[in-house]
């Protein structure tokens, strides 16, 4: 199986203006120079807390915002040899600045889920319109062969034919999900962003969507970028997880190897705050002090430093690159 | 009926019954709800949307949100003067000194209870002079005292101290009124109480564990963190030690790394505070580190209650268990529970799980179960199991 | 359906709205009958008002012509009938037009942000610089007095509204996640301003059109009283509250003798503005809890 997307060196600044001109005094970096690649048919988590930067990088991978800088290389078939020699043949599959028509037909292939169902849905359209959308603006179907096909998808998802002529507001938190995933997947695209997918639904229903996206990743050969900030539910449903800081990828490895033998200072401190549903296990909690720097003004070096328990000279005047210290197991920290 | 806790029981919640009448219909959100909460004890109150926890929890300040109605049962607390009084039944000038004194609230979004337009400060000297102004009257007489004893007290000390008494005589007199009104006079008034009390909100912040409070003291909400909001919060809600702090959902808009720091400030507080907690949340891990007892709701009932290890260990009602299972493990396939959660306009007959229970009778569908005592401590309300009726326990203790 | 079902039971709740939705039922049927009530002459503009003579003194209501004669004997009845179905062409005129351009201004300023945004609301705060009635006033003088000039005067003055509050409705829906879903799915701007932004922007639109309607009849008829709109002669309002000017006053000793001149061109300005307005609020109120009600 070949990487189906690439990261390389990848930014996204947000400007900041001010004055009565309105000219930029900043930037804030909400992806800062990132590398990685994420398999076909695998399920990438993401973790990371609020403002690190996850959900930006989740949307400029698909194109919804523009990088600032680096390459994202975009593979749906597998025709990119595992390591591509620099050239010609990488900017075939770098989707980083393409525009118009070619943007607009990638996005078949790329679909978002978003967090909240009730305001990622228009209140005033049907089901039905709602679901055959990407349909008719992509030119793949009309009319009574859209409705056909809207129908296939809808009870892939778990809804019926009864369901087509409603509006949003009518449905459950986790069935207005359902429509938004059939949304996505009804030109079948081959992968998807999911971005908090279950944070707004009950926990009652929450497992019944993390089974749907398994079942659909088998029977689609999708592949996920699973973002979420629930580090359990990462664990549970992901093949590979990464986790973000400060506009930076720190760690990534297998979810079993991460939550057994996590390596970086942050990961460990991250892993130790969850909460652990079992009254007699009483966790050794590593209780980070200070709060979160800005992302318009990281810290020097390794942007951890300040929060770090192990932080050393060189901490506060290298940034630490990201590397291989076990097989598949990466992390950016001078300790290693 | 006559008003009973028993001498170790803070506040009991007894066949609360909350309705709101909307367009779509009468929506019964709590529907004979029971709860007891010991003196120092947390209680955890677990449950989906919609289950009634937060509505309880308004109900017990008196603040059902509208268009909600009580419309049966009652709310026993034990006053600060050792007093037992029906809540519901209170007159809102009760209310008034109960509020925020006796009972406080944290709720989920720290910058919605927050006021964008005050200061820091600001906001937690209201909750100090509003129910403690007597106390730091005292402080600033006294520290006037010593100062003109030392013969460092001119004029403003004596026309300050001599405010302060009148006020404590009678704080809404007029001349009061008047002299506050004066230009450099009025001002000069309250000099000493202003320091009092700032130096006590930046003690009561230092205990918070917010660092740098003197800047803090004079910050705006918007320029404070999420997790720093919501220190100020509590720092509110603890300003004037309450017996009884309710906490809806106080981490659930926070990181994991900042839910962490402020469980933990919670569990210390608690000690030093000596207040009863109830934290209602929806996330099993946090009932597991913070509560003492939990409660489970479910579409307006509650359903089980037992004290935190057995009711992970053993849960009972076939809603907890699935409940607990539904935790995602890694390793395990994920299991939810079949069904949605029911509309409460109409909602299922008999149990209110029975549509989503495997273990429905035909009974089920008719009788409305009871909370019943299994064990000593260990309630539920479901069929398969039999027991006492839970309001009878207090006369066989 | 469930929806207009829903308005429905919310108007019945609450009874002003139901006085307010009989006087633009009424207006409404008097404005489409105007022919069978009030048949014109054939062949001749039937907004022209017809007339019996050329005395200056006003008569009483007879037999004839039930509601009197003005000043010029111009026939009140036939005035003030064809009135109503020339206050709702001009009204309804003005304000379609006028939200159409709000519509489309406010959606580009909305829309695309920054120097478009920027040029296009400085222009809207020159017109709201000036008081409405005053400006209107101006242009109509500078267009030459006429109908045609009053219409085209009062969409100038009128649109600057309707764009400030699209520009800051779509700021509001903009950001929603499901105008970014649309975005990912390919949609051009085009499809996402007229399908996903527009239609749920638009509703505090009509309820605002609704309300103003009464308003611009209003101004209409005051530039009209004030002898810029319609020639002499024409069905409106104004112009027929313009002609009871010297007789408002009545005879010596008979305060009121001509009442009807005034009174009852007054009344079906007052009602027809009253009604509006009170539809206008209840639609309000149906509507803003609707939307949130979810």
């Amino acid at each position: 199986m070949g990487n189906i997307v690439t990261a390389i060196n990848l930014r996204k600044y947000f400007p900041i203006v001010g004055g009565v001109f309105r000219r930029k005094i900043g930037d804030v970096k909400a992806v800062d120079g990132v590398t990685f690649t994420i398999k076909t048919g695998e399920t990438f988590g993401l973790v990371g807390e609020s403002g690190c930067g996850k959900t930006t990088l989740g949307k400029t991978l698909i194109r919804l915002l523009d990088p600032t800088s680096g390459k994202i290389l975009f593979d749906p078939e597998g025709n990119l040899p595992e390591d591509p020699k620099i050239g010609e043949r990488i900017n075939n599959y770098d989707i980083s600045s393409i525009k118009g028509r070619k943007l607009k037909s990638l996005r078949r292939y790329m679909q978002i889920v978003y967090q909240n169902p009730s305001t990622s849905l228009n209140p005033r359209m049907l089901v039905k319109d709602i679901v055959a959308e990407p349909l008719v603006v992509q030119g793949l179907a009309k009319g009574k062969e859209a409705e056909e096909r809207v129908l296939q998808i809808l009870e892939r998802v778990g809804l019926a034919r009864e369901h087509l002529y409603r509006y949003p507001h009518e449905f459950s938190g986790g069935q207005k999900q359902r429509i938004a995933i059939a949304r996505a997947l009804i030109t079948h695209p081959k992968f998807i962003v999911l971005d908090e997918p279950t944070s707004s639904v009950d926990v009652s229903v929450r497992a019944s969507l993390l089974d749907l996206f398994k079942e659909l990743q088998k029977k689609m050969g999708l592949t996920y970028l699973f973002i979420s900030h629930d580090l359990s539910m990462i664990e549970a449903i992901s093949d590979r997880v990464a986790v973000m800081y400060l506009g930076k990828i720190v760690e990534i490895a297998d979810p079993r190897e991460l939550f057994n033998n996590p390596l970086h200072p942050y990961t460990q401190a991250l892993f130790s705050a969850i909460p652990i549903p079992d009254p007699e296990v009483k966790r050794e909690r590593i209780i980070l002090g200070g709060e979160p720097p800005s992302p318009a003004n990281p810290p020097s070096g390794c942007r951890f430093h300040p929060r770090c328990r192990y932080a050393k000279d060189i901490c506060s005047k290298q940034e630490p690159a990201l590397i291989e210290v076990k097989p598949g197991h990466y992390v950016a920290c001078h300790l290693y | 009926m006559e008003a009973i806790l028993r001498p170790d029981e803070q506040l009991r919640v007894k066949d609360l019954v909350v309705r709101f009448y909307t367009y779509e219909g009468i929506v019964k959100a709590v529907e004979k709800a029971n709860l007891n909460l010991k003196k120092g004890e947390t209680l955890g109150i677990v449950g989906e949307t919609g289950s009634g926890k937060s509505v309880t929890a308004l109900t017990i300040l008196a603040l059902t949100p509208l268009p909600g109605k009580v419309e049966g049962g009652s709310i026993l607390f034990k006053r600060i003067n050792g007093k037992v009084d029906d809540i519901l039944k209170l007159s809102e000038e009760e209310l008034v000194k109960l509020r925020g004194r006796e009972i406080s609230m944290i709720f989920q979004e720290p910058n919605a209870a927050l006021d964008p337009l005050y200061r820091v400060g600001e906001q937690v000297a209201e909750a100090i002079l509003s129910h403690r102004l007597p106390e730091m009257l005292d402080r600033a007489i006294e520290s006037l005292k010593e100062e003109l004893k030392n013969g460092n007290g001119g004029f403003s000390s004596k026309l300050q101290l001599w405010a302060y008494n009148e006020m404590k005589k009678n704080p809404d007199a007029l001349k009061l009124k008047l002299v506050k009104k004066l230009p450099i006079i009025g001002k000069t008034i309250s000099r000493k109480l202003n320091q009092v009390v700032r130096d006590e909100i930046i003690g009561l912040l230092r205990l918070m564990e917010i660092p740098d409070p003197e800047r803090v003291v004079d910050s705006y909400p918007h320029e404070l963190s999420g997790g720093m909001q919501q220190r100020i919060v509590i720092a509110i809600a603890l300003a004037c030690s309450p017996l009884l702090l309710l906490a809806d959902e106080p981490t659930t808009s926070l990181d994991v790394t900042v839910q962490a720091q402020i469980l933990d400030l919670i569990t210390r507080l608690k000690e030093r505070f000596g207040a009863s907690i109830i934290y209602i949340t929806h996330d099993m891990g946090v009932i597991a580190e913070i509560s003492d007892r939990v409660a489970v709701m479910y579409a307006g009932n509650v359903v089980e209650v037992a004290p935190v290890i057995e009711l992970f260990k053993k849960p009972l009602h076939p809603y907890t268990k699935a409940l607990l299972e539904a935790i995602p493990r890694p390793g395990a396939s994920f299991k939810s529970i079949p069904g949605t959660v029911p509309n409460l306009v109409n909602p299922p007959s008999g149990c209110r799980f029975h549509p989503r229970c495997p273990h429905a009778m035909p009974k089920c569908m008719k009788e409305v179960p009871e909370l019943r005592r299994i064990t000593k401590e260990h309630y539920v309300a479901c069929h398969l199991y039999g027991g006492e009726g839970y309001g009878k326990h207090s006369d066989s203790d | 359906m469930k929806e207009l079902k829903f308005i429905l039971r919310r108007i019945r709740e609450t009874p002003l709205s139901i006085v307010g939705l009989a006087i633009v039922i009424f207006f409404t049927i008097v404005a489409i009958a105007a022919p069978a009530l009030a048949p014109p002459r054939p062949g001749r503009d039937p907004y022209m008002i017809p007339r019996y003579g050329y005395s200056p003194i006003p008569k009483p209501p007879s037999p004839e012509h039930p509601f009197g004669l003005t000043q010029g004997q111009y026939d009140l009845y036939y005035g003030v009938i064809w009135g109503t179905r020339a206050a709702y062409r001009i009204g309804v005129l003005i304000i379609a037009v006028s939200a159409l351009i709000g519509i489309i201004v406010g959606g580009l300023a909305g829309y695309y942000g920054r120097i478009i945004d920027e040029i296009l609301m400085r222009v809207t705060d020159i017109i709201f610089a000036f008081p409405g009635l005053i400006l209107a006033m101006a242009l109509v003088v500078a267009f030459g007095p006429g109908l045609d000039s009053v219409t085209l005067a009062m969409i100038l003055v009128w649109w600057p509204g309707y764009a400030r509050l699209i520009r800051g409705e779509i700021l509001r829906i903009r950001s929603e996640d499901f105008v970014e879903a649309a975005k990912a799915i390919g949609c051009s701007d085009l499809r996402i301003i007229v399908k996903h932004i527009l239609p749920n922007a638009i509703y505090p639109l009509l309820i605002m059109a609704s309300l103003d309607i009464g308003s611009v009849v209003l101004t209409v008829a005051a530039l009209s009283f004030l002898g810029l709109g319609a020639p002499e002669g024409y069905a409106d309002w104004g112009q027929l509250i313009s002609l009871s000017r010297n007789w408002i006053t009545g005879k010596p000793g008979e305060p009121f003798a001509y009442w009807y001149v005034y009174t009852i061109p007054g009344l079906f300005l007052f009602l027809f503005v009253m009604g509006w307005n009170l539809l206008g609020d209840a639609l309000r109120d149906v509507m803003d809890p609707m939307i949130r009600r979810r």
